[in-house]
């Protein structure tokens, strides 16, 4: 192998670290976002949410990194492919942050007053959204896009579940307005925990790409 | 300390200013590029660092270049040691019309730089003693200028046999043999195919770990290859002077950003 080529793959290398950093990141934003939720702890919410700019931060840095591997390695094909793919996961990967930032949010809003009911499908969505996180990173590490298509039709489980919290919500508010204002934050709970799988379906959507060239859009 | 460093640098030829007030430093054991199109002044600010440019009629320098803080132009300065520590190597490869051995003793031989015969008995172990310190430093130079394998079964057949490539490698372990400090590449690829140009772009990088390489390159992909540091002139200006990653991903000066993006001539 050529010094150049050992150069680069070492400048891919160093670009791969940083998209598992950050997923690693967004992993425990999410994770830290719902245990605020369910123990109405407004101190670890605020963590999560100054902890959002690190994030925003750090996607920078790899932006910065694919251009710079862009503009002095000339990259074509795989590569190409790869960097371009980089590019789009950590918007997706960021904007997956901004969500779990918006459910610490929401947390501190509902701390300190009793919960409506058990928490169960949300720690359920909140648990498979981390676990499609990481299974979607594992993914574009190997290259692999079986792992991405599983990883993507998850995202039907947690549809499902959406479904499901808003229709018993619903009987809830129906049957009792003063459980409105209470109800509609857990509903927006609920819709950030959609959106992320969403986001995750995209994310594996540019691995399909990146291993295979082919564009596959992921409808679960 | 940089490595080279110029201040307020102006070459005339005769009444004609070719370069103006070039002030940059090069970093030690780096790659520096310098770009810019046909008759810029790159190749021209190069040779002001070996002083090749002493040997153009009319030719005449102002302001100063320093090699680890030393006037290059001062009037005590050895140009043969200048020359020595300072190596070049050209666009087209210049191998003498002797056997690839001697190119790459030539420079070794001139200087004295083989081992010394012991001063007892010198006809008879002069010539072998010397040879014995030559062989060693031909065979080092080759091999650090990735060409040995391809040569040591011919090292006594012509250089002029050789591949373009391959000659080019050897006008490099010629600039080796005679351990310079700081390798100037003026435009050192021009004339060899691609295969042949990353072989000389991989061995640019090799080099890097112990020599200062500053290149001139036409091919911007090249500079933005290989390059740590790139520098843009233009019109015998230097406009921009940068690390070569910023340089190619958001210049400073929009002339920079109009040269790289393509859209200067």
């Amino acid at each position: 192998m050529t010094k150049a080529r050992e150069l680069f793959d070492r400048g891919l290398a160093e670009l791969r670290d940083r998209i598992l950093e950050l997923g690693t990141m967004v992993e425990t934003a999410i994770s830290q976002a719902f245990r605020a939720l369910r123990e109405q702890d407004r101190e670890i919410a605020r963590q999560v949410i100054a902890g959002d700019e690190q994030i925003n931060a750090r996607r920078y840095d790899v932006e910065e990194c694919c251009l710079r591997l862009i503009a002095t390695q000339q990259p074509t094909a795989r590569d190409l492919r790869a960097i371009v793919a980089a590019i789009h996961i950590v918007t997706e990967l960021e904007r997956i942050g901004d969500y779990a930032s918006g459910i610490a949010e929401l947390a501190i809003r509902l701390a300190g007053q009793p919960f409506l009911k058990p928490l169960i499908d949300l720690p359920r969505m909140a648990q498979i959204d981390q676990e499609m996180v990481c299974a979607s990173l594992e993914a574009y590490l190997a290259y692999d896009p079986e792992l991405a298509f599983n990883t993507a039709r998850r995202d039907a489980e947690i549809d499902q579940l959406d479904d499901q919290i808003y229709r018993e919500l619903l009987t809830y508010m129906l049957d009792d307005p003063r459980t409105i204002p209470r109800a509609t934050y857990l509903l927006w709970v609920s819709h950030k925990l959609e959106r992320i799988a969403d986001r995750v379906t995209n994310i594996c959507e540019r691995v399909v790409f990146m291993a295979t060239g082919e564009v596959k859009e992921f409808n679960f | 300390m940089s490595k080279l460093e110029t201040c307020d640098l102006r070459l005339y030829y005769g009444d004609l200013e070719a370069l103006q007030g070039i002030s940059m430093h090069v970093e030690e054991r780096r790659i520096t590029a310098l770009i810019g199109p046909s008759g810029c002044g790159k190749s021209t600010f190069l040779r002001c660092f070996n002083r090749m440019n002493d040997t153009i009629p009319g030719a005449r320098v102002a302001g100063q270049a320093l090699l680890d803080g030393q006037d290059i132009y001062a009037p005590d300065v050895d140009v043969v040691e200048l020359r020595r520590r300072i190596g070049m190597v050209f666009q087209r490869p210049n191998p003498f019309p002797q056997s690839i051995y001697d190119n790459a003793a030539f420079g070794p031989r001139v200087l004295g730089l083989a081992r010394a015969a012991p001063p007892w008995n010198r006809r008879r172990w002069d010539g072998m003693r010397e040879r014995a310190g030559l062989d060693e430093i031909v065979e080092q130079s080759l091999r650090a200028a990735a060409l040995w394998e391809e040569v040591k079964h011919k090292l006594r057949s012509s250089a002029l046999d050789l591949s373009a490539g391959e000659q080019q490698r050897l006008c490099i372990a010629r600039v080796l043999a005679v351990k310079p400090e700081v390798i100037l590449m003026d435009e050192p690829c021009s004339a060899l195919d691609p295969a042949a140009t990353l072989r000389i772009e991989d061995l640019m990088r090799e080099l890097q770990e112990q020599y200062t390489i500053v290149i001139v390159t036409h091919n911007m992909q090249q500079a933005a290859r290989v390059s740590d540091y790139t520098g843009f002139f233009w019109l015998g200006r230097l406009v921009e002077y940068d690390q070569t990653a910023k340089i190619f991903t958001r210049p400073a000066q929009e002339l920079t950003e109009d040269y790289v993006t393509g859209r200067l001539g």
